[in-house]
């Protein structure tokens, strides 16, 4: 009884959608796959990936880039199937560009100016006079 | 002085960023389509209602036509079903269907048989998608979708979701009509 919950526990920690087409034989390939479905976004459950969701789309998507690997595409090819018909959305990680400079730059840009921030206030603290020092005079 | 522009510029900065952000008539939903001005995916299928003829949109060259994604399991294609009768019925343009199999132990071509003879048919040909390999051609993420093609083969505009009268009128007469100018 206890085995059989922990292995249902187990079962459940199984996120990943079921294919029928089962995996690749080439380990490096279904490496690749693994990788590439979970950069693409499902865009009928637009918080999944192609990897994680059940919904039909995701599933035939799923096997046009299992086609597309053992075919020998390359990954840019095969976003660019994505993107193409889908657009940048489609991508988690879309390319740095110059038109998604401000997603890529942003939490630089942020960091940059806390730290200066930071630097700041830290300098103008430490010229200030320490004030739990005993005061001078009787 | 620039310590009391700072946070001036910054509020001026956020207004702009919520008036974008969260402007109510923008739907956040709508992707654009990357296929708009693109010349239209093409595609060669069994028609759906006798398999031994091909629906290809190659014969539909300069012409502008409407292609209209659905399938039986969608429910808002159902709802739609009406209005593309109606709209049918005034012969503006050829509507192309393309029903979307999702699943092959659902008998979807049967299904849809039954639907087109119990519901009628708008549509000048119906191309069965048996394995959705078209329907990702034309980047459709939920039935029902319907593109229009202007007579150049290109796509120009493509609408989510159960036709209306009122979409029909306001957004695809009037592109038709442009195409046609355009085209001649």
């Amino acid at each position: 009884m206890k085995y059989a919950i922990v292995a249902l526990a187990l079962l459940a920690c199984q996120a990943l959608a079921l294919d029928v087409n089962g995996q690749l034989e080439d380990r490096a390939l279904q490496m690749r796959f693994e990788r590439i479905t979970h950069d693409l976004r499902c865009l009928v459950c637009q918080n999944e990936s192609i990897a994680d969701s059940n919904a039909e789309l995701a599933r035939d998507l799923r096997r046009q880039v299992q086609e597309m690997l053992v075919a020998g595409k390359s990954d840019d090819a095969i976003f660019g199937f994505m993107t193409d018909r889908y657009g940048e959305f489609v991508r988690y990680s879309p390319p740095l560009e110059l038109k998604t400079l401000a997603i890529w730059g942003a939490p630089f840009a942020m960091l940059l100016l806390g730290g200066i921030i930071v630097y700041r206030i830290v300098r103008e603290r430490s010229r200030m006079p320490l004030d739990d020092e005993p005061a001078a005079g009787p | 002085m620039w310590k009391f522009l700072l946070p001036f510029a910054a509020f001026i900065g956020l207004a702009v960023l919520f008036a974008f952000g969260l402007n109510p008539s923008r739907d956040i939903h709508a992707l654009p389509s990357p296929l708009i001005g693109k010349p239209a995916p093409t595609f060669a299928l069994s028609d759906v209602l006798d398999p031994a003829r091909t629906v290809s949109n190659g014969s539909l060259k300069g012409q502008v036509y409407v292609l209209n994604v659905w399938g039986t399991w969608c429910i808002a294609c159902r709802e739609e079903h009406e209005e593309l009768l109606a709209i049918a019925q005034q012969r503006v343009v050829p509507i192309v269907g393309i029903d979307w199999s999702i699943d092959h132990e659902l008998k979807e071509r049967d299904k849809a048989q039954q639907w087109l003879q119990q519901l009628g048919n708008p549509y000048s040909s119906v191309a069965f998608d048996h394995d959705g390999r078209t329907v990702i051609d034309w980047g459709v993420t939920a039935a029902p979708e319907t593109f229009l093609v202007d007579g150049g083969g290109r796509v120009i505009y493509k609408f989510i979701s159960p036709m209306t009268a009122e979409v029909w009128q306001k957004e695809f007469l009037p592109r038709i009509a442009a195409a046609r100018r355009a085209g001649a």
